[in-house]
């Protein structure tokens, strides 16, 4: 499944204002296929937001998203879809009355292949997620962490060039967590795609993440490897306020 | 006994017509969130398109004239167009309104359908005679079964069957039915809305054209509000299934069935006229117990 070609997704001086409020206040942000970067920040600081402006949800104003160099910041969220941006939400949203396997046949579908190949490709990806279980079962029945995997598997099967995942570790335990990291860790390799990754989960974060970029306010706090993420003093503050003093023990 | 049995065979029949009409609503609302009151109104055209427009009551037969699988083509077809034109022309520009505007647009739709017959085929009712051959009585067991009521059954259950099959293995089946939960999901992960809504509506048009053949071959009568009540009885079979759910909406279809049926032939004589009302209480009575109907959706509405 993995692909050679280098593909470039980039967020430049993005701006998204409700009102009077700046959910994002010009944010730049880019990333290549085999990145995995994460998107952190105190609540409100408007990493769904970006996700959402990123994958079409949401135009930015001003400001612009360019795939491959090409400006897509006014193309649909069907159309980024269509264009090569997965995304997976912080509620899965599989559909409920559909089976596992039905549910990844649909993005099979939806990028051209025969119901066969699709149906195939869905087998892959479970198998590759690890979902050993009967595909043929109704997804309202699944346990939270499946819905969860097999939200992921889902926007994978879109074989995407980006990935985009909204927070895939909440309401998950430590062991749900490592075997989440272990898949979000081989994404690039076998998908050939970028990724990236809203958790609130820093343990996922740093376990996972080659960059990461921290947002506060609707702006760019920082950005790097993530033990540079992790002493920088300006995020440290940001999480804790003030009187943040042992960086070690916060993140 | 035997007559129990008449009855329930009755309830059956009557019950399968419902089930194709509240499937017909059911699969356009489940994409569109559309309850699309013209569907009766597609029922009365399929039936009109048996004969010539003119005024008189025993009209010259038009399809009707056709031998029966040409007929049957011609009606289906023709509805299944007038399905498809309305999709594209009424509800397609509103497909990103609310809901009430939905609505009303299918009120609309039903009365322009409706002031059209009008024009064309005059107001009074007519005669029709398709399928005599049908209402011959067949005996089976000493339960003797009106040979209408007898394909009534048997063309529900192949539609019923040959339905499951198409949304079952058909690609375009399973989008269609990924559509009908989660409508902006499904086009995120490429479904195409505009092909999969004219399916549905193609569908419904094909279940009306059936439906025309059906109710016309039982009565023999063309009236201009001939399709208003299987679709209000559908409608309530939908609500009582659980909105959305297609095996709801014929188990919904059945029960509307059997309970007009039952209370038909077992009130009192002085209180049948009331019948519709004693099946609508007990739905309400339905209602009062399961809101969300009996095979409603379990997924909450999330942001």
């Amino acid at each position: 499944m993995s692909e050679s070609r280098k593909e470039k997704l980039e967020a430049i001086d993005v701006h998204v204002h409700f009102g009077g409020v700046k959910a994002l206040n010009g944010v730049n942000l880019s990333l290549q296929s085999g990145d995995i970067l994460g998107l952190i920040g105190p609540n409100g600081a408007g990493k769904t937001t970006m996700v959402n402006v990123l994958s079409g949800f949401q135009m930015p104003h001003p400001g612009t998203v360019k795939l491959n160099g090409e400006n897509v910041s006014n193309l649909s969220a069907r159309k980024m879809a269509r264009a090569g941006i997965g995304r997976s939400f912080q509620s899965a949203r599989l559909f409920p009355k559909l089976t596992v396997l039905e549910n990844l046949v649909i993005p099979g579908l939806g990028i051209g292949l025969s119901r066969r190949a699709a149906t195939s490709q869905a087998r892959d990806i479970l198998d590759w997620i690890g979902y050993r279980e009967d595909p043929d079962r109704q997804c309202d029945s699944l346990p939270y962490s499946d819905e969860r995997r097999i939200s992921i598997a889902r926007a994978l099967a879109l074989r995407p060039s980006f990935a985009l995942l909204d927070e895939p570790a909440s309401g998950m335990n430590e062991q749900e967590c490592d075997r989440l990291m272990q898949i979000i860790t081989r994404i690039p390799q076998e998908f050939g795609c970028g990724v990236v990754l809203i958790e609130h989960n820093m343990h996922v974060i740093m376990g996972v993440c080659h960059r990461i970029h921290v947002l506060d306010g609707g702006k760019s706090l920082a950005e790097g490897t993530p033990d540079e993420v992790k002493k920088d003093p300006k995020v440290l503050r940001a999480y804790l306020g003030e009187q943040a003093s042992r960086p070690e023990a916060v993140i | 006994m035997t007559h129990f049995i008449q009855v329930l065979i009755d309830a059956v029949a009557i019950g399968s017509l419902y089930a194709l009409v509240a499937l017909a609503i059911g699969l356009v609302f489940g994409v569109m969130r559309l309850i699309n009151f013209a569907q009766g109104d597609y029922i009365t055209i399929g039936a009109y398109s048996l004969v010539v427009p003119s005024a008189a009551a025993t009209p010259a037969l038009m399809f009707g004239a056709l031998p029966w699988p040409a007929m049957i083509l011609c009606v289906i077809l023709t509805v299944v167009v007038l399905a498809l034109v309305t999709e594209r022309l009424a509800f397609r520009p509103l497909r990103n309104s609310d809901l009430t505007s939905l609505l009303i647009s299918s009120f609309a739709v039903s009365y322009f359908l409706q002031s059209l017959i009008l024009m064309v085929h005059g107001g009074r009712p007519k005669t029709v005679s398709i399928g005599d051959a049908l209402s011959r009585a067949v005996e089976i067991f000493g339960v003797r079964l009106p040979g209408v009521q007898l394909l009534t059954m048997v063309v529900a259950l192949t539609l019923l069957i040959v339905l499951v099959l198409f949304l079952k293995k058909t690609p375009i089946g399973i989008q269609l039915r990924a559509a009908a939960e989660d409508f902006q999901m499904a086009r995120l992960l490429g479904v195409p809305a505009n092909r999969v809504i004219a399916i549905a509506f193609a569908i419904s048009g094909i279940l009306g054209g059936t439906i025309s053949l059906l109710v016309i071959i039982q009565t023999g009568t063309l009236d201009i509000r001939m399709g208003l009540m299987p679709t209000i009885f559908a409608f309530f079979a939908t609500v009582i299934g659980g909105m959305g759910s297609l095996p709801g909406a014929v188990v919904g279809g059945y029960i509307m069935g059997i309970l007009s049926v039952l209370l038909q032939a077992y009130l009192p004589a002085e209180l049948r006229p009331f019948r519709d009302a004693g099946v609508f209480s007990i739905v309400i009575l339905i209602l009062l117990v399961r809101p969300q109907g009996i095979f409603a959706k379990t997924a909450k509405e999330r942001v």
